[in-house]
């Protein structure tokens, strides 16, 4: 199987372990994925805040590369990168005027057929099917997992299933032995960009999700997206200043997840690059 | 009577008829039951939360507009889209932001407090602009020189370079050139626009 | 030869401010066959009738065209009047000078051509009009009213009081609807069920009303007057002319855990049951979904127990038909279920309740015997919060009106709830307060100014559960969108109410039209808030538009009236207005070929087969006739007819041509 790949700058910067998480499975389970090449920035929060052409533009040049590489399908774990990349996929090809605007700014036409794959979609069609028979250590942990917002909204653009309680994660947990359980914070904001700006608000934002998990016995946070991921794991010490109490509540990518379930090493899922250590009792 | 709050004098060509034009969002179909503002995780950050900045636009008049445009809120607004995704009337309030902030940007009315945001914005579109990738350092290093927040994180850093989070040098794209002329063409329409 | 006069209205100034009136009357004398051409201030008024009776006498006239407004509201006005000078009324014409040309046209010169070529049209029409007679059909003087909520009760009683027969089809064991269900009703606090029991028992031991509960309506043929109902009465299991509703077997069937629909699921009820203590008829069903005996063959526990020996086991689903001449829709409506509000949890909370769960609640004779209990642990709830337009007033889901009547229950709910819990908190999330009605803006007052209930402008954007707790995220609007946070220990929606499920397949059943969401839509917005589309067919209630209990009466009522005044005569007259297959001498007969095309087309089965026979009886040919008592006159056999044999008449093809040759030619 022969999937597209847009791994994003977290995924090469802050959030390696993500990126060494979805390759140790993919190989473990023989799934093979091809970088789109020369990929750039999506431009995240920065561009459709300050500058929506290049909002449109950036997204649009990985569009163009992956159709230019014959790429019929692109995964994107990023949550924030899917989000834009669907995002811009959906607002310029439903708009002839924008397309034309938009290729004169790339200096070549927009091509932007590629179907955009979510960590999830991808999870639930091409890697659900094939867990069963390859779980060597399940997990039996009660875990909270977290969709956060760039995975789920808006709803309809994403054709996201129950966006305001969804199932995806939490099916694939329990498929790993985890009881999946059920809580209030699944969609909630973490804060997301502005970690640095704001550190505050991430802080506030964060303890509240932090705090329903733990309160509701979670001994794990499952995630999908390295925004969430930094702020709820890098940020844990400000959380934990601010929220004048301390959590003792690992928080590990889906991928991270599923690797520890078949048996994959820790370290080669990235697991020793958390601040908050994952020491599950596997 | 500076305090009577007076319906005369709509404008013609607000930010009302502009956002219906250039987003084709209908502000006017927003009938303030508040349920953004409710659900707004940032709404206790802002001076006006989401309704209550719709109801402000719906006035449609230029003293509204001006207090629109130097306001806080879409600064703090995360694009969540808990908001859109939750109104009755489909109203796409993020999409509004977007607009709102990109105008206040440009015409230099950005609210005082928005600062460390917008220079942070501004840090990391130089750093793709330079490398076509974000170079994390890079931005956190621009992002200081412009707000002066020079000890900010800096405890985190060690860490982040220990656990292999932090690189030293950027990963660029081989394509800088065309990508530069890119940000450039954006740049160029926007001046041709104000013009 | 024709002797066709003409009559310009000038409507006061609605047709004279942008149609010069007298140009037109001068032009229209000069048509051929007219023979006189006026125009006047009001032809509508009794000098303009005058007039038109005059000419007709003086000048001998053989058609008239009023060049005024729609034919909908002044034509019969215009026919009468020449009927009364002795012209046949369907001599008569009208030209639409108003809605089709001075109301939607500028002053000039274009304008008045166009009102004269509109005139010319009607004259080569009127001038090919035959005379025409009315149609007379006989009536059954019987109504069927579907439905036994408080609508169907009440126009069946009005009815059957007027002295004719009613036959009343339910489809749940007991009529009664959703009014049983309720604890109290605003704005008089009065006990639903002690209003309503009265009137149930009246339907049931009336000598002119026939009973059908547990049954459907499954087919209606027929027109006004002369309808034909098929209705299955689905088999209760039960015999119910032994039973003696001694409810022993409801006592002793196994089955004891199945959601009762009458309490919306707050309690059980057994596979043979009665479905509350005041039904009518009191005597039970067997559901057979759940019935041990249907579902494994074995039990048969209340044919042991029934000291009647009332149990049928083997009793068949029954098929009935029955001739009325006029039909009353009172189907009601239903709600949107809690698991319709995802931001709400998916309906996932036991404590988050319909407005029509929070009614069972507090009704005495609800699962809690009236006491306002939590479903999840039996506690009184100390914080109460009521959300209203969930659902309604709602784009997003579908759902733009206003539901009309949860302003006024939520403020009932609340005053139900404070009265009960005197120590409790009561919120109300609302965005606007519609008390539109007698007493009831009073009502609302009394729930905030003396109950003290806390009204909060704003709407509820999550709830979520947290240690029992319902933690109710909103807003007040009215303090510059300030969060609201409240701790509740239960909260009542007040869900979207909606069309009955089938509602859409029910009107298609009765040829009726619908909108949207389903709703039956009414003749005339305004005007004709009681009927339907379809003659002969009436509507009551919610099934048209929510609405409350004094409404769904009062229209029920007017329903009931209009009926009475159909059944009124023995035999009514139609517009002749219908398809005729033509008829001509030997040795053709008629031009029709027998293809019979028409026949699958008709949406009213009146198209008929007729031999046409010999002196000595031998079948010549085999043509088609039409049904003068079931056709409609919509015209789709005439566009189907491969031959042109069928002519709608009035409006040949003949005179439509001419009306068209009449502008073609004149350009």
């Amino acid at each position: 199987m022969n999937i597209g790949f847009y791994p994003g700058c977290s995924m090469q910067g802050s959030s390696p372990e993500y990126n060494e998480s979805v390759q140790a499975i993919c190989s473990a389970l023989g799934i093979s994925l091809i970088e789109v090449s020369d990929w750039n920035c999506c431009g995240a929060t920065a561009a459709h805040n300050l500058n929506r052409e290049l909002s449109l533009a950036l997204p649009a040049r990985i569009l163009a590369h992956a159709a230019a590489d014959g790429l019929e399908e692109v995964l994107v774990p990023c949550a924030a990168c899917y989000n834009r990349l669907k995002m811009v996929q959906h607002e310029i090809g439903a708009d002839r005027k924008l397309q034309d605007s938009i290729s004169e700014i790339l200096d070549e036409p927009y091509q932007g057929n590629a179907r955009i794959l979510s960590i999830l979609d991808f999870l639930e069609r091409d890697v659900e099917p094939l867990l069963a028979e390859k779980i060597m250590k399940p997990l039996k942990q009660k875990i909270a997992c977290y969709y956060g917002c760039l995975l789920v909204r808006p709803q309809n653009i994403l054709d996201a299933k129950r966006h305001e309680d969804p199932q995806s994660m939490d099916h694939i947990m329990q498929l790993l032995g985890a009881e999946a359980i059920d809580w209030a914070f699944k969609t909630e904001c973490c804060g997301a960009g502005l970690s640095v700006s704001k550190t505050g608000v991430v802080a506030e934002l964060s303890g509240r999700i932090l705090d329903d998990a733990a309160h509701r016995g979670a001994k794990a946070i499952i995630v999908a997206c390295p925004m969430c991921h930094s702020n709820l794991d890098m940020r844990r010490k400000a959380i934990e200043q601010h929220r004048n109490k301390d959590f003792d509540l690992p928080v590990m990518y889906i991928t991270q997840a599923i690797g520890l379930a078949l048996g994959i090493d820790p370290v080669k899922l990235g697991l020793k690059r958390h601040f908050v250590p994952v020491n599950l009792e596997l | 009577m500076e305090n009577i709050h007076s319906h005369l004098g709509h404008s013609a060509n607000g930010l009302l008829q502009e956002i219906r034009q250039q987003t084709a969002v209908n502000i006017q179909a927003c009938y303030q039951c508040g349920k953004c503002s409710a659900g707004c995780p940032l709404a206790g950050e802002m001076d006006f939360p989401p309704s209550l900045l719709m109801r402000m636009i719906q006035v449609n008049k230029p003293e509204t507009d001006e207090k629109v445009l130097g306001a806080y809120s879409m600064w703090v607004c995360l694009t969540c889209n808990t908001c859109s995704s939750r109104c009755p009337m489909e109203i796409d309030i993020p999409r509004v932001m977007d607009h709102l902030r990109e105008k206040s940007f440009t015409l230099g009315k950005t609210n005082k407090k928005a600062s460390p945001i917008i220079d942070f914005h501004k840090a990391f579109l130089k750093s793709i602009e330079v490398n076509g990738r974000l170079h994390e350092l890079g931005l956190i290093v621009y992002y200081k020189m412009l707000t002066f927040r020079l000890m900010q994180d800096v405890m985190l850093a060690p860490g982040m370079l220990l656990r292999g989070k932090l690189h030293l040098f950027p990963e660029r794209i081989r394509q800088r050139k065309q990508l530069a002329a890119i940000f450039k063409r954006t740049y160029k329409r926007r001046k041709e626009q104000e013009v | 030869m024709a002797r066709i006069g003409v009559f310009v209205c000038h409507c006061g100034e609605n047709i004279s401010a942008t149609v010069e009136c007298d140009k037109v009357a001068q032009a229209a004398a000069g048509f051929p066959g007219v023979v006189h051409s006026i125009d006047y201030k009001y032809m509508c008024s009794d000098p303009g009738q005058n007039m038109i009776r005059e000419a007709i006498r003086e000048k001998n006239l053989t058609g008239v065209v009023v060049a005024s407004c729609s034919p909908r509201m002044h034509e019969p006005t215009f026919r009468q009047a020449c009927s009364e000078a002795g012209l046949n009324p369907f001599l008569c014409e009208m030209a639409n000078l108003r809605e089709h040309c001075s109301w939607v046209h500028e002053k000039g010169e274009a304008t008045t051509k166009k009102a004269i070529d509109l005139v010319r049209m009607m004259v080569e029409k009127v001038k090919r009009n035959q005379p025409l007679y009315p149609i007379r059909v006989p009536v059954t003087k019987t109504a069927l009213v579907v439905g036994g909520g408080i609508a169907g009760i009440q126009a069946a009683l009005d009815i059957a009081n007027g002295g004719n027969k009613v036959i009343m089809v339910e489809r749940e064991p007991s009529i009664g609807g959703h009014m049983s269900q309720l604890s109290e009703t605003f704005p008089t606090l009065d006990c639903s069920q002690c209003i309503l029991t009265p009137r149930m028992v009246e339907v049931a031991q009336h000598p002119n009303i026939t009973l059908y509960t547990y049954a459907e309506l499954i087919g209606l043929d027929g027109f006004i007057g002369n309808f034909k109902a098929k209705i299955r009465k689905k088999a209760k299991s039960v015999d119910e002319k032994i039973c003696t509703g001694c409810a022993l077997c409801t006592t002793k069937c196994p089955q004891k855990k199945i959601p009762s629909e009458f309490n919306e699921g707050l309690g059980k009820r057994t596979a043979i049951y009665v479905p509350f203590p005041q039904a009518v008829p009191n005597k039970p069903v067997i559901d057979k979904d759940h019935c041990t005996y249907y579902k494994t063959g074995k039990c048969k526990i209340c044919e042991k127990v029934c000291p009647a020996q009332a149990i049928r086991f083997d009793q068949p689903d029954e098929i009935v038909e029955v001739a009325v001449g006029a039909v009353v829709i009172a189907t009601g409506f239903t709600i949107h279920q809690t698991g319709f509000f995802p931001e709400y949890g998916y309906g996932r909370y036991p404590d988050v309740l319909t407005g029509l769960q929070f009614e069972r609640l507090a009704s005495a004779s609800g699962p809690t015997l009236g006491e306002i209990r939590r479903p999840s642990d039996g506690k009184i709830p100390e914080t109460i919060v009521f959300i209203s337009c969930a659902g309604s007033r709602d784009p997003a889901k579908g759902i733009e009106y206003c539901s009309k009547i949860c302003c006024m229950y939520i403020a009932k709910h609340a005053m139900l709830y404070q009265h009960k819990v005197h120590h409790g908190k009561s919120y109300v999330f609302y965005m606007d307060i519609r008390a539109g009605g007698k007493m009831y803006e009073e009502f609302v007052r009394r729930a905030i100014t003396e109950d003290q209930v806390n009204y909060v402008r704003g709407r509820v954007s999550k709830i979520y559960e947290r240690d029992g707790k319902l933690i109710v995220k909103g807003v007040d609007t009215l303090m510059g969108a300030e969060a609201v946070e409240i701790e509740a220990d239960m909260v009542v929606l007040a869900t979207a109410g909606i069309a009955n499920p089938g509602a859409e397949e029910l009107a298609q059943t009765l040829h009726v039209s619908y909108d949207g969401h389903h709703f039956f839509s009414e003749a005339h917005p305004k005007l004709r808030p009681v009927e339907t589309n379809t003659a002969g067919i009436f509507l009551a209630g919610a099934c048209q538009a929510l609405k409350d209990i004094p409404e769904s009466v009062a229209q029920a009522s007017g329903a009931a009236g209009k009926v009475n005044i159909l059944f009124s005569k023995s035999e009514l007259t139609r517009e002749p207005l219908i398809a005729v297959v033509n008829r001509s001498a030997p040795p053709e007969y008629s031009t029709c070929v027998g293809c019979f095309l028409c026949q699958p087309a008709c949406p009213y089965q009146a198209i008929e087969k007729e031999e046409i026979k010999d002196r000595s009886g031998k079948v010549i040919k085999t043509v088609a006739r039409v049904n003068p008592g079931l056709c409609q006159g919509c015209g789709t056999c005439v566009a189907f007819c491969r031959s042109k044999s069928i002519d709608i008449q009035g409006y040949t093809h003949e005179q439509v041509l001419a009306e068209v040759m009449a502008v073609l030619e004149n350009d």
